[in-house]
Parts: structure tokens; sequence; C-alpha cells
């Protein structure tokens, strides 16, 4: 496989940041290298495998920028603004699994705070397709705040409610403990000895560590109401599955959304919308019935997206990285901005994605 | 002439010779050099004495055809490691295994699931994530990643390893056992989810070594004198 020359790569990355600032954005030019504080805060250990990190300048360590989300965020937070756009083309970073791939290649994006939800993923998706769409890109999307309305509407303890939504992100870990909640994993009989004992801290040995004796307490306190608790109904189990496995038009999976949302009246916020966004795409001449919803999409990714996410990819290079990709990410805008968030929306593009695609 | 890596001293080479000789072929150390050895049995191979913790990198580069080391050894300092060396045999010695312990007093952890919930407790209460000390960053890292578990963080330990619990320096370990004395006498468990990684010392082929026609004419000799 043959990469196209960097010249040309970045004169691609330059013609779509130039129309991205015609779009009314500002331009924006983050480090290339940041604090990994930040970053491995937010996505933790996960993110060494797929970023370089560095010792730093100051004796921490630093990261060669893995993806320009982060530090845009930072940028804004720190002076707000709404609505406010930004643009930006540049070399990101990445560790691949895959070591013919490129680890340092250029993104073009564009980034959206504040302003109508709907209008603004609308715009998003609208202004990134249109640089792609002459390639006939599948299209994808997802909203990852449905299932997260959804477990926050399930009928059970407020502590299983947080397990699972801390791990809408892991699909693996999520379904564990969907499987626990509901009685599908039986209890383990250490546990259920450890709960039936008098003395659970019988021969333990000394207390060690920063972890304290008094938080082990307090989590047996914990297991043992779960162990009280009933399970999650099957009902409930098998709508959340149901949002999972949705895979369909976006027209036709409003439609089953709201069929679902009789019996899991906590998602109709999230639905309504799904239909809001789908107006405004309509709106601008995207039919809802061109574009894919599948109910899992954006979850394996990066956390912190938190809503609309859409994935461009070419239909006949099953080879190649998507060719864009996006979404909403207020909750790292909570994450970044002291729990004092606001609404954002971005997308980016890979140019040398286009190349390989049209060479 | 192709070359075979193999780990320099002690008990993992003289376990390396009885395997090869137990197959017919014998290896020696010439004495007055010392990393060079002499093979008999066998023509086209010559032995190249490395420390064991080398020979992923040798076997990476191709500068060596094949290599015996541990399998903790190979995946923790090759990326993408099945992509760069193939499996050849394992050779039911040198066997270690690479745990995660935690505080025996720890009585609500038993399982990686406990570890993850006892993980976001602890960074909600002490402002960090639980710190796991280790040498074995890249075979921890995609374990962990692997089952989902969050909010923890890899501290770097090359030595003294179950020391770091009680000095506060971290939360749980993960280090190569062969026995669990030492874990005890330090108070802690193993999980009881197993290992993440059940190691022994392994034949491997490089994949990116110069694999010429007479090269590849003496693996298939070698591998039918060692039924592998």
């Amino acid at each position: 496989m043959t990469l196209p020359p960097k010249a040309t790569e970045r004169a691609e990355a330059e013609r779509l940041l130039a129309l991205f600032l015609d779009h009314g954005a500002e331009r924006v030019e983050p480090d290339l290298l940041l604090p990994a504080d930040t970053l491995l805060d937010l996505y933790g250990e996960d993110i060494r495998a797929r970023a370089f990190v560095t010792p730093g300048p100051d004796g921490g360590e630093a990261m060669l920028r893995p993806d320009f989300t982060v530090p845009v965020v930072q940028w804004h937070m720190a002076r707000r603004g709404d609505p406010a756009r930004y643009a930006y083309a540049g070399s990101i970073f990445r560790r691949q699994p895959d070591p013919s791939r490129p680890h340092e290649y250029l993104q073009a994006g564009f980034e959206l705070f504040g302003h109508d939800a709907a209008e603004a993923d609308a715009e998003v998706f609208d202004l990134i397709h249109a640089q792609v769409a002459h390639l006939r890109p599948r299209i994808v999307t997802g909203d990852t705040g449905i299932l997260t309305a959804a477990v926050m509407g399930l009928e059970t303890t407020a502590d299983r409610r947080n397990a699972l939504l801390r791990h809408i992100w892991r699909p693996l870990r999520f379904r564990a403990l969907l499987d626990r909640f509901s009685g599908k994993t039986p209890v383990a009989a250490a546990r259920a000895d450890l709960l039936a004992a008098a003395e659970p801290f019988a021969e333990s040995g000394p207390e060690i560590g920063l972890r304290s004796r008094a938080e082990v307490e307090t989590r047996l306190a914990a297991l043992r109401a779960d162990a009280a608790a009933p399970p999650l109904a099957a009902r409930d189990v098998g709508l959340i599955d149901d949002i999972l496995s949705l895979s369909a038009p976006s027209d036709a999976a409003l439609e089953r959304l709201r069929d679902i949302a009789v019996d899991l009246p906590a998602i109709t916020p999230a639905t309504d919308g799904l239909a809001r966004r789908l107006d405004a795409l309509d709106a601008r001449g995207i039919a809802p019935a061109r574009l894919r919803f599948e109910g899992s999409h954006g979850r394996s990714t990066m956390e912190y997206y938190d809503g609309f996410v859409f994935t461009l990819s070419l239909p006949d290079r099953p080879d190649l990285p998507p060719v864009a990709t996006g979404g909403r990410y207020d909750a790292l805008t909570r994450a970044l901005g002291g729990g004092d968030g606001m609404r954002a929306v971005g997308g980016v593009i890979r140019p040398g994605v286009i190349l390989e695609g049209t060479a | 002439m192709i070359k075979l890596g193999v780990p320099s001293k002690g008990r993992l080479m003289e376990k390396t010779f009885q395997w090869f000789a137990e197959r017919g072929i014998t290896m020696e150390k010439v004495e007055d050099r010392e990393y060079a050895g002499r093979v008999s049995g066998i023509d086209g191979v010559e032995m190249v004495l490395l420390s064991a913790g080398e020979i992923p990198r040798e076997l990476a580069a191709g500068r060596i055809h094949l290599g015996v080391t541990g399998s903790d050894l190979v995946r923790e300092k090759l990326a993408g490691w099945d992509s760069r060396v193939e499996e050849l045999a394992r050779m039911g010695f040198g066997h270690a295994d690479l745990v995660i312990a935690v505080p025996n007093f720890w009585v609500d952890v038993d399982t990686l699931d406990d570890l993850d919930a006892a993980a976001a407790a602890f960074r909600r209460r002490h402002g960090h994530r639980l710190r796991i000390a280790t040498k074995y960053h890249r075979l921890m890292r995609e374990y962990l990643r692997g089952h989902g578990v969050a909010d923890y963080q890899l501290v770097d330990s090359q030595g003294a390893t179950e020391g770091t619990v009680r000095n506060e320096t971290a939360e749980a370990i993960a280090d190569i056992t062969s026995t669990g004395e030492t874990l005890r006498a330090n108070h802690l468990k193993t999980l009881s989810d197993g290992p993440v990684h059940a190691s022994q010392a392994t034949l491997f082929r490089a994949v990116d070594a110069p694999w010429d026609d007479a090269a590849q004419a003496t693996l298939a000799d070698l591998r039918g004198r060692l039924g592998v």
C-alpha cells in the first residue's frame, strides 16, 4: 500500500480548513506537545496504548497531540461564548495496531460550541458530509444519549444505574453488569459466603496501603444492599437489548425508539431530540432514510461522546479507517470545565484517507 | 545458516539445552568465547547466547531467526507481538504467572469486577486513580482494557514490587510469581479470575528474519527433528 505524499495530504487539509473558515469558523492551532495529565485523567491508561507519551519539559509527562478535541475544548472553556465555531488542520499522532498504517497523519476539523443542539448537530454533519459526499461514503449514525437515558430510567438502585452509566463506553463490562444485576449471572459462592459471614475480616491480615478498612466496609455495605435489591426486570433488560441491537434507516429507527419509549418513557426526551435532529438534517436536504442508525454506534470508541455520533467510511475500502467521524461531547466540556459544561459537537476529516480513497 | 537465540545463563539456559538434547540436538557453550556456542546434530544452525530480555527485540528486528525466551517477555516488549513472531513450541519449563494481587484484608475484592468497582470508589474518595505497581505495562494495559476495567493507573516498579502497597506508593500490584510465598508474606492475595498471563519458555520464529531458501530448508529440517 502506498500512502499519498505528505505535501499532497497537507494541501488537501489546507483546502478543507479554508472551507471551514469560509463557513465562519475561527482558526485554532493547539500545541503539538500537550501535558499528559489531562488526557490521562480523562481516558485513563488506555490512552497510552493509542498515544505517544514522552517525558515532559517540567518533569511530568507530555503527549504528542492524539486528537484536537481536548485542546480545543480547553481553549473554548477558558473563553466561553455561545455559539462559537472553530476549525483546525494539523498532525495528530496515534499508535496503530497495524504497523503499516501511519502513526502521524493530518486531520481537518470543525467544532461548534453552544447553539441549539439539533441545529448544531445538523450543521456539523452537513458541513463534514459535504466535503466527502463525492466519495459516496457509507454513513452510520447513532446517539449515545438514548442508551444513557434508558439506563437512567431503569427501575433499580442508584448504585446500579451509576455502575452501568460508568461503563456505557465499555460494552463487555456493561454486559457483565447487566447480567449480574438481572440475576443471569449467579452470585459466586465466595461472594455469598462473604456476605453471610459474621466476621468478614476474620484472618484477613493487617490493614495496609492507602485504601482503608473503612472503605472496604463501605463497599461491603454496598454489596449487601445490592444483594438485597430485586433483580432488574427481564423486560427492562430486553428494552436495553432492543436499543443496542437497533440497526435501521433513521426514520424507521425513530419509529422503533418511539415504540420502546412507550414502555421506557425515560428515553422520550432523547428520542424527541433525535426527531428534531432528523428534521434539521432534512431541512438541509439530508433525508433521514439515507442515514443508517445503529443503537450501539460510538460506544467502543472514545469516551465522552454522549449524543449524536457519526462515521463516514469508504464502502469499497474496508482496509481504510473512516474518512470522517464526529459527534456530540457535552460530557467532555463538563469534565474539562470544572463541572460547568456546555453543548458542543464537532467532526474531523482525514485528508489522507480522501486521497487514498480516490487514488 | 539460521541463528537461534538462547538465554545466556542460568536455569533457563540449562533447561533449553536439555530440551533440545532430548530431541537429538546438542548445544554447548564454547568456553573461551562467552557468547558463542556449538550446535551439533543438525547442520546450518548457529547458536547465539543472549540475555532472555534481549531476545524479543532481536526476534522483532529479524537479527535472529529463532529464539527461546519467556512468553511474557515477548508479549510485554513487542507491540503487536503476534504479527512479528510465531510460537513454534511451548517448551514446558520456566513457568511463571503474571498475577494481580491486592491486600488480603480487601475482603470485598475477589475478582476483576470487584477491582473495577473498588477503583471507581477509590478514585472518588482519593482524587486519583487506583495505582497498580508493575513492570509489565503492556501486558497489564491490554488485559485490563480487554476486561473493561477503568479508573486505575499503572505505576512503574522494577523491583521489590510487593512492598509498594505497604509503602503506599501503590494500592495493588501485578507481578510474576512462581510461588505464592512472597505475596503471603506481604499480606497480599491474588484475584480469583486466574493469571493475567501464564508464561513459559517458548521457541519463537521471527517473521522478519531473512528467510531465504536455505534458511527455510534448515527450518523445515529442524522442525521435523523437534516435532513442532
